[in-house]
């Protein structure tokens, strides 16, 4: 088996404050291979963000350990700025964090803090703003753009430096159903295209089933589950105790095998739910 | 039934160089005690028509009446923005005090509501919303489907008779978007509250008793949730989502499993199933 692209060891966090300590994230024990994409779910102070801020080494643990290709990010040999570049690391409503006064020099801000020639930040540039359908922004000032169209260039201002790891915490969080399918079509790609790892934090169900490879559940401040989405969401009521939901169809098909319909598969996706309920009557798709 | 906000063939545009409409000519009648989601894309105008029902916006062309009171008339602000709460999207962004029960209190303390009744209004407000025992809690301490709540909350403490949520539940986890439905939907039924729901979420827009759909500033479809849902292909052609069971009674249409066209809830999918695999043995 191939070194993981991550390897989290015994990590614990706490945040501090006012006296008060607050553990955001314990004992958890993570290996990511390389090429998967992740999908991060938990309710809301489960730890997702505090877990994602430390494969980036924005925070620093209080034990434990963060391996990014086998390397120990928080020992004294390790050039975290280097690890900042091989890590893109994409916030909730990145779009607020925009700051220049182009589109174009806002994209290129990081390559050039990577000290790329002016070349080949200029192809880069370009390349991150076709992949997230920018291209066409380039000389506008960001705050002309829309909510949606924002986001974007902030994504690809994080694609241009290259990561080999990508994480995005919500990219698709107040975005309408077409904006989020361009969104999370182009982070698939990144993935599939580029054999690149993809985390991606979501409160959308429906969204990682379809797109992940793997699925982390956290719960409070603890890994719950890392496994196939099949595996995951098979299970609905564990699911529904931490205060998650799973897909509506999921649902479907589990009342059904509740009431003694025998299906092995699990189910995310509508087109292949019709396909399963056709095949029980004994009428295929093509029947 | 009585009507509480009235937009009568109102057009509105941003800016003045470019006259770019948000929407013209648009008509919309909310009835009094009604729950009205609003549905539509980023940019189909749902929230600038939201802003007009308490005179954040107010029409370039047309007129907004809020219980009668024309949007345009200064004098009225003040009661028209006290008939008439709005929830925005960002929790963090609308809580202004450092307790709890303080920022509650914040709005009706402001209208002049004398100190005896206030703390009755508060205790009331974080009650309807099930927040009474974070009364003393710094709002830092509360998830994002509370810190809702209380702003809601202080939005009750006002007695309105319209609670305007814009895109409220667009920030929060599963959780905490059934958090604030389960309040809106209690506070439009028991005390009667109207209630403009303004979401990207079609199964929060099933809970109303009415779906508006918007698309480029015009309303494409308004009816019951079973009625605007079955209208598959109009929502995905504006680019809006139907719940994944509707979705799959319409891709069943002509097969031999055809389930009931309005089905909305899993439980209800399920059900039409079981009956239906019954009928086939």
């Amino acid at each position: 088996m191939s070194l993981p692209v991550i390897e989290v060891k015994d990590l614990t966090f706490s945040y501090n404050s006012l006296g008060t300590t607050h553990t955001a994230i314990e004992n958890v024990n993570l290996k990511i291979e390389k090429g998967e994409l992740v999908g991060i779910i938990g309710h809301t102070g489960s730890g997702k963000s505090t877990l994602i801020q430390h494969l980036n080494g924005l925070l620093k643990p209080n034990s434990g350990t963060v391996l990014i290709d086998g390397e120990d990010i928080f020992s004294k040999e390790c050039d975290l700025r280097k690890i900042r570049f091989k890590v893109g690391l994409v916030f909730q409503y990145p779009e607020y964090q925009l700051f220049e006064e182009t589109v174009y020099n806002d994209i290129a801000f990081g390559p050039k803090n990577m000290g790329l020639s002016p070349d080949e930040i200029d192809k880069r540039v370009k390349e991150a703003a076709a992949f997230t359908g920018v291209e066409d922004y380039l000389n506008k000032s960001p705050f002309d753009l829309s909510g949606g169209q924002k986001r974007r260039v902030a994504i690809a201002g994080v694609i241009a430096m290259d990561p080999e790891i990508l994480i995005l915490d919500e990219p698709a969080a107040g975005l309408d159903p077409k904006g989020r399918d361009k969104i999370l079509g182009q982070i698939k790609k990144y993935q599939r295209e580029k054999g690149n790892t993809v985390l991606l934090v979501s409160h959308s169900m429906e969204d990682i089933a379809k797109l992940a490879t793997k699925v982390l559940v956290m719960a409070d401040g603890k890994v719950e589950a890392y496994d196939i989405p099949e595996k995951i969401f098979a299970d609905t009521e564990r699911i529904e105790k931490i205060g998650l939901a799973v897909p509506q169809i999921t649902e479907v098909f589990e009342i059904l095998k509740k009431n003694g319909i025998e299906i092995k598969e699990s189910i995310f996706s509508v087109e292949y739910a019709k396909k399963v309920l056709l095949s029980l009557i004994g009428e295929g798709e093509d029947a | 039934m009585e009507t509480i906000i009235n937009a009568e063939n109102i057009s509105y545009f941003y800016d003045e160089e470019t006259k770019k409409y948000v929407f013209k000519d648009l008509s919309l009648k909310v009835e009094k005690g009604s729950f009205v989601a609003v549905l539509g894309h980023n940019g189909s105008g749902k929230s600038t028509l939201a802003k007009h029902f308490n005179a954040i916006l107010q029409p370039t062309e047309g007129k907004v009446y809020v219980n009668s009171m024309d949007t345009l008339d200064e004098d009225k602000l003040l009661e028209i923005r006290k008939d008439v709460g709005m929830v925005f999207q960002n929790p963090d962004n609308q809580i202004v005090a450092t307790i709890v029960e303080d920022d509650v209190a914040f709005a009706p303390e402001n209208l002049g509501v004398p100190h005896d009744e206030l703390v009755i209004r508060v205790r009331d407000a974080l009650k309807a919303v099930s927040m009474e025992n974070f009364s003393d809690k710094a709002p830092h301490q509360l998830s994002g489907g509370q810190k809702q709540r209380v702003a809601i909350a202080g939005i009750i403490a006002m007695q309105p008779d319209c609670i305007v949520l814009d895109e409220a539940t667009a920030m929060l986890d599963p959780k905490g978007r059934r958090e604030v439905m389960e309040v809106v939907r209690r506070l439009n039924r028991e005390m009667g509250i109207t209630v403009v729901f303004i979401t990207h979420y079609m199964e929060e827009a099933a809970n109303a008793d009415r779906v508006v759909v918007m698309d480029s500033g015009k309303i494409v479809l308004d009816g019951s949730p079973k009625e605007v849902f079955t209208q598959v292909e109009t929502l995905k052609s504006i680019g809006l989502d139907v719940p994944q069971v509707t979705y799959l009674s319409y891709l069943l249409r002509g097969t031999k499993l055809e389930l009931p066209k309005d089905i909305l809830t899993a439980s209800e999918c399920a059900d039409a199933i079981l009956k239906l695999l019954e009928e086939k043995k």
